[in-house]
């Protein structure tokens, strides 16, 4: 298999879930990263504990990038249509659905939620064919 | 005022965990989207970790009304399948696949100082506004 880090992101998944643990047991909110980001900027409703969130989210890889010494590896498209389009399509597609990667993905699985579950393989569903289709245009190796 | 603290303080845990599975870069999310060449599985065991850790808390905590900072339990009300999360879900998947970009590390990656999320981020602000009109 290629590229397969299987300990870093095992490890990794649950500090996540220990995150989603701490957040739940003091706010009794879900951490789903979609709706914290759109209700930091569109709603009243818990908006400084939301930002505070988002703040965090940047602050914790700052001071592990700053603490740690391994390298940080970040590739990206470098087309800004496919990111404009990405984005749009990100922030449209988890408001109508409800959820993404962390509040489907990771706190509905967790809760047994059936909504969640058929999104969660709905949502990978259509990323693999967009992958796949990506790479019959050579976009993607 | 700690349910701000904590917000942060859940904030830093998961941006730290996002960067140490190795989700923050783009090119690991394509290769698990990427199931017919070079497949990396790699975020399953992110997904699968996380769940790991919350399923069992959660079932513990399932029946209390508050939280322990005193606040009310907030759980998704809807039960049923619905055109929305169908529609909408698949379109995220589509977005996702674009660019290997979800927005956990969407925003985490604004501690790269890559301007291209900023761009991402943005355009991610301007859907989640769309939505009104769906």
């Amino acid at each position: 298999m290629y590229n397969f880090t299987p300990y870093s992101a095992l490890t990794g998944g649950i500090i996540i879930g220990c995150s989603v643990v701490l957040y739940f047991y003091t706010t009794g909110r879900l951490a789903g990263i979609s709706g914290i980001f759109a209700n930091a900027l569109t709603s009243k409703t818990n908006k400084t504990s939301n930002l505070l969130f988002l703040l965090g989210l940047v602050i914790g890889p700052l001071g592990y990038f700053f603490l740690s010494s391994a390298p940080v590896k970040f590739e990206i498209t470098n087309s800004y249509i496919l990111i404009i389009i990405a984005g749009f399509l990100v922030g449209l597609g988890t408001r109508m659905g409800g959820g993404c990667t962390s509040g489907h993905g990771i706190c509905g699985i967790s809760r047994f939620s059936f909504r969640s579950i058929v999104a969660t393989i709905t949502f990978i569903i259509t990323g693999v064919i967009t992958v796949f289709i990506l790479q019959q245009f050579g976009i993607y190796l | 005022m700690s349910e701000k603290l904590f917000s942060l303080l859940s904030g830093i845990i998961f941006g730290v965990g996002l960067v140490i599975s190795g989700m923050t870069n783009p090119e690991k999310v394509i290769g698990f989207l990427s199931i017919t060449h070079n497949w990396d599985a790699s975020l399953i065991f992110v997904m699968g970790g996380a769940i790991l850790v919350f399923a069992p808390f959660f079932y513990l905590m399932k029946n209390k009304e508050t939280s322990s900072l005193g606040f009310k339990i907030n759980l998704p009300q809807k039960k049923d399948l619905d055109k929305k999360i169908l529609i909408g879900s698949s379109l995220f998947g589509v977005g996702w696949g674009l660019v290997g970009l979800c927005p956990g590390p969407a925003v985490s990656s604004i501690a790269l100082f890559q301007p291209i999320t900023l761009i991402f981020l943005i355009a991610m602000l301007v859907g989640v506004l769309a939505n009104k009109y769906f």
